[in-house]
């Protein structure tokens, strides 16, 4: 979280602004505010009723506008150039079409709490409500999908608004913010001084420290917890806590675990770090959730991937919940402790007073857990021995992931889409830092991938950024491929070509007894597709090719790359929790033992066909699972 | 289960009304009634919002209200002693009949006849809900031709005032906005 009007002073004396009174038109006046802001570069798509502002910023050079091909494109890169940097990303669209085309960029930002602000033209004052031309009432669309938006009613109150809509957007719980702007308000003139004085809103005062109170029953429970474990989530980050956490763990000897927008809360090389936690957790790191006294939630909200069944979750713990938004607290589940506060704040007043206790009984524990995961991985080291479920000479996706997180060195900033490609990133690969993961999984976005790629890349220009993606939701969003062009924005794309819908396949595997309805794709050649628009491409099928591929493309260095990683087309994402069931009741991949004596069991079968089917095992999640054991 | 009474003070910007509306489609909150009004303040309106839940659920409204960005404070004044009133208009069918036992009715009530006609009073009751009940219950076998009624309003007894001090109307800002609610 910035200081706001530290944020603005700093701005205005770099682009050597005055304060004096001048004649601007609205147009130039949102200019001048997003400047005052910080802001350098603007994502958006002209047309009508914004026009006048596209005309006011070729007077404003500092401000670097990115073209995209679709507004949808627009609202992603601003949330992914803010995801990157925890600044406010910006989008920019006309009226009507423009404005509804941002729609699910402002609900995806939304929903992981990330703080963009979109400005719409709107049709002239005068028109509004009348069903003008490409009039939408772009403030009534996305009133439950932004945290504040308003509607510009008099050239006088503009420049507040913005100053409100940039303040509202990356304080408390961060969040989008869409300002509509008439025509003509943007075509008036005024004389113009910038207002220097804070903004107040009497109605918004996010929390900042904890209460003392609520800050000694939590140093109380973890001194009485002997299986704590803390649940780090994406509010980490957004606060910068990060350090603050590690302390925690380190000196109270708590283990932690990250929630998908969590992972960079801690570096996951830490040896209390546990990985991730949830429906594609590993299955050490729900068992741990499931049988410890005391959990710790840390800017996380309790999502249902990361709680399975609400009635069995953590039954016998006692629980902390901190976080900036009151209505968090006992939402989805009830704890006893619950602190309002910026997390920054509460763990340095934690951290104040924890004491250390050793709580090896439960990290021996966790290693057994741990020990038995292991038996099932199937991404291994090439000349280790495989796990028999790796079908000879066929890429995974999985490995593909490890590979990159090796070649990479750890070190990239990687932007996913949404399915089966997303849980092996989130599996496989580790991240070290803060803001080095971004991914939509609140409302999982397809077609967020490249576009956010794009935007983080623009906002961090020195960081290795890799765009994974699926070959359903790259085609989602894949023209942004021309805005990566035109702005030669150095992403290099990873495209896990499965030729299916993969996240859903594997629920029509699993739920659906195999009828793959509608998810089997017939794809476009992603290398010619990328060479059409003059970007360099490489097809990998298999594991031997990922080393040389990854480190040509890594060298290249001006514009976009891909590649196209043809990997197995039934594998799936384990371990699951299917929606709703305990989050402890996990569908594992079998140990090696346990598939070699499945593989046996089915060719036996095989020889005896007229023999009814054994009875499928009863309730265990596992049963729900189809006739394969795969991949 | 129980009657839960909330007062909230919101400033006047446009579109409050369709965001506290909203939060409670949104949030799946039933409520029972919402009625909306001026304040003595200038750019304050005052929300009275009854609902009929358990106590966690009221919280839970409580603590969604606050994340509007315009809404300045919000209390339960169940949990304070506090004056509730609701008031109806209650257009009832008389003839030259029966129009004495409506009117005597009304007496008994303090309800006061605003208009009548040859075949209609119009009846004006104000009291806490179950009284009003309980009136359109006794006039209903006379005919009920048509009723409206304002939805609870309620103030705190005493010094039980909603906080909004330290509330400072931003610059310019409420004479340029129209349409509040
Ligand atoms: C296909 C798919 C599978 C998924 N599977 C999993 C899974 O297995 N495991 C998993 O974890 N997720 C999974 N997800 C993601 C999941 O849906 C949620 O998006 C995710 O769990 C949310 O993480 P979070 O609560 O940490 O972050 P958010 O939803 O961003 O919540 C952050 C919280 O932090 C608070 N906060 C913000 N700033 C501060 C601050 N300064 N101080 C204090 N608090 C603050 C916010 O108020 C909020 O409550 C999946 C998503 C998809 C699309
Ligand atoms: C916009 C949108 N539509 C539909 C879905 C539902 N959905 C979730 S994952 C998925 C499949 C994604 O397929 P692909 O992009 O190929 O990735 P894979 O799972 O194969 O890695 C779908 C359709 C979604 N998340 N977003
Ligand atoms: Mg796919």
């Amino acid at each position: 979280m910035t200081d706001d009007t530290t944020a603005a002073d700093r701005a205005t004396e770099e682009a050597g602004m005055n304060t004096e009174a001048v004649v601007l038109t609205g147009a130039e006046i949102v200019c001048e505010c997003l400047l005052r802001e910080g802001v350098d570069i603007v994502f958006g798509y002209p047309g009508g009723a914004i026009l006048p502002t596209y005309d006011a910023l070729t007077k404003y050079p500092q401000l670097h506008h990115v073209l995209t091909r679709h507004e949808q494109g627009a609202s992603h890169m601003a949330d992914g150039y803010a995801r990157a940097t925890g600044k406010v990303g910006v989008a920019m669209a006309t009226s009507g079409p423009g404005a509804t085309n941002l729609v699910t960029g402002i609900a995806t930002a939304m929903m992981d709490s990330s703080p963009i602000v979109c400005i719409t033209g709107q049709v002239p004052t005068g028109a509004i409500g009348t069903d003008a031309f490409q009039e939408t009432d772009v403030t009534g669309i996305t009133l439950p999908i932004t945290k504040h938006n308003y509607l510009v009613t008099s050239l006088d109150e503009l420049a507040e608004v913005m100053r409100e809509a940039f303040h509202i957007a990356r304080t408390g719980r961060p969040g989008p913010v869409l300002v509509d702007i008439p025509k003509d308000i943007q075509n008036q003139s005024t004389n113009f001084v910038y207002p220097t004085e804070p903004v107040t809103l009497p109605g918004y005062k996010p929390p900042r420290v904890g209460r003392a109170d609520q800050v000694d029953a939590a140093l109380k429970l973890i001194r009485e917890s002997r299986r704590p474990i803390i649940l780090a989530g994406h509010g980490i980050s957004m606060s910068n806590a990060n350090r603050e956490l590690a302390q925690l763990c380190e000196r109270a000897q708590i283990p932690v675990a990250l929630t998908l927008l969590g992972k960079g809360a801690i570096s996951e090389q830490h040896p209390m770090c546990l990985g991730m936690m949830g429906m594609h957790g590993g299955a050490e790191v729900n068992h741990a959730i499931q049988q410890a006294d005391l959990l710790i939630a840390l800017g996380m909200r309790f999502d249902d991937r990361v709680t399975g069944n609400l009635a069995t979750y953590a039954r016998n713990s006692r629980k902390i919940h901190v976080d900036i938004d009151p209505s968090e607290i006992n939402k989805n589940v009830n704890v006893d402790v619950g602190i309002v506060g910026d997390l920054g704040e509460v763990l340095r007043q934690l951290l104040d007073r924890v004491e250390r206790r050793p709580n090896d009984a439960w990290f021996d524990r966790i290693a057994e857990w741990r020990a038995d995961s292991e038996l099932r991985e199937i991404v291994r080291p090439a000349d280790a021995p495989q796990h028999p479920a790796v079908p000879e000479g066929k890429l995974l996706g999985a490995q593909v992931i490890r590979d990159l997180f090796e070649f990479t060195g750890g070190n990239a900033v990687t932007v996913t889409d949404v399915g089966q490609h997303q849980m092996w990133e989130a599996q496989y690969y580790q991240h070290e830092r803060p803001h080095s993961l971004i991914t939509s999984g609140g409302l999982g976005t397809m077609g967020f991938g490249l576009p956010a790629a794009i935007g983080a890349k623009m906002a961090r220009p020195d960081q290795e950024v890799w765009a994974i993606v699926g070959d359903g939701g790259f085609q989602m969003t894949s023209m942004e491929l021309a805005t990566a062009v035109q702005e030669q924005v150095n992403v290099h794309i990873a495209v896990i070509n499965n030729g299916f819908l993969g996240m859903v396949r594997q629920w029509q595997e699993f739920f659906y007894e195999e009828r793959y309805n509608q998810t089997p794709m017939v794809n476009p050649d992603f290398c010619k597709l990328a060479e059409a628009y003059g970007i360099p491409a490489a097809r990998v099928t298999e594991r031997g090719e990922i080393e040389e591929a990854v480190n040509r493309n890594r060298a290249l260095t001006a514009g976009p790359t891909l590649i196209d990683f043809v990997v197995e087309k039934e594998e799936i994402v384990f371990p699951m929790v299917p929606a709703g069931a305990d989050l402890d009741d996990m569908i594992r991949r079998p140990t090696p033992e346990e598939f070699e004596r499945k593989r046996r069991e089915r060719a036996a079968a095989a020889e005896a066909p007229e023999e009814a089917a054994p009875e499928p095992e009863a309730p265990a999640a596992a049963a729900t699972v189809g006739t394969r054991f795969g991949v | 289960m129980a009657k839960h009474i909330l007062a909230a003070l919101v400033e006047n910007r446009p579109g409050v009304l369709a965001r506290v509306s909203n939060l409670f489609r949104r949030r799946s909150f039933n409520i029972d009634s919402l009625s909306v009004g001026r304040t003595q303040r200038e750019n304050i309106s005052r929300m009275t919002i009854v609902m009929e839940s358990d106590t966690a659920e009221a919280d839970r409204l409580v603590k969604n209200l606050y994340k509007l960005v315009d809404v300045v404070h919000v209390d339960h004044l169940h949990s304070q002693p506090s004056v509730v009133r609701d008031m109806a208009l209650v257009k009832v069918s008389a003839s030259s009949d029966n129009r004495r036992e409506v009117i005597q009715l009304c007496d008994i009530f303090r309800a006061r006849i605003i208009d009548v006609s040859a075949d209609s009073l119009v009846v004006e009751i104000t009291g806490e809900e179950e009284k009003l009940e309980h009136f359109t219950e006794l006039v209903r076998p006379f005919g009920i031709v048509e009723m409206v009624r304002t939805g609870v309003i309620a103030l705190g007894r005493g010094g039980h005032t909603l906080k909004d001090e330290g509330y400072k109307p931003n610059r310019g800002r409420s004479s340029s906005r129209r349409n509040v609610l």
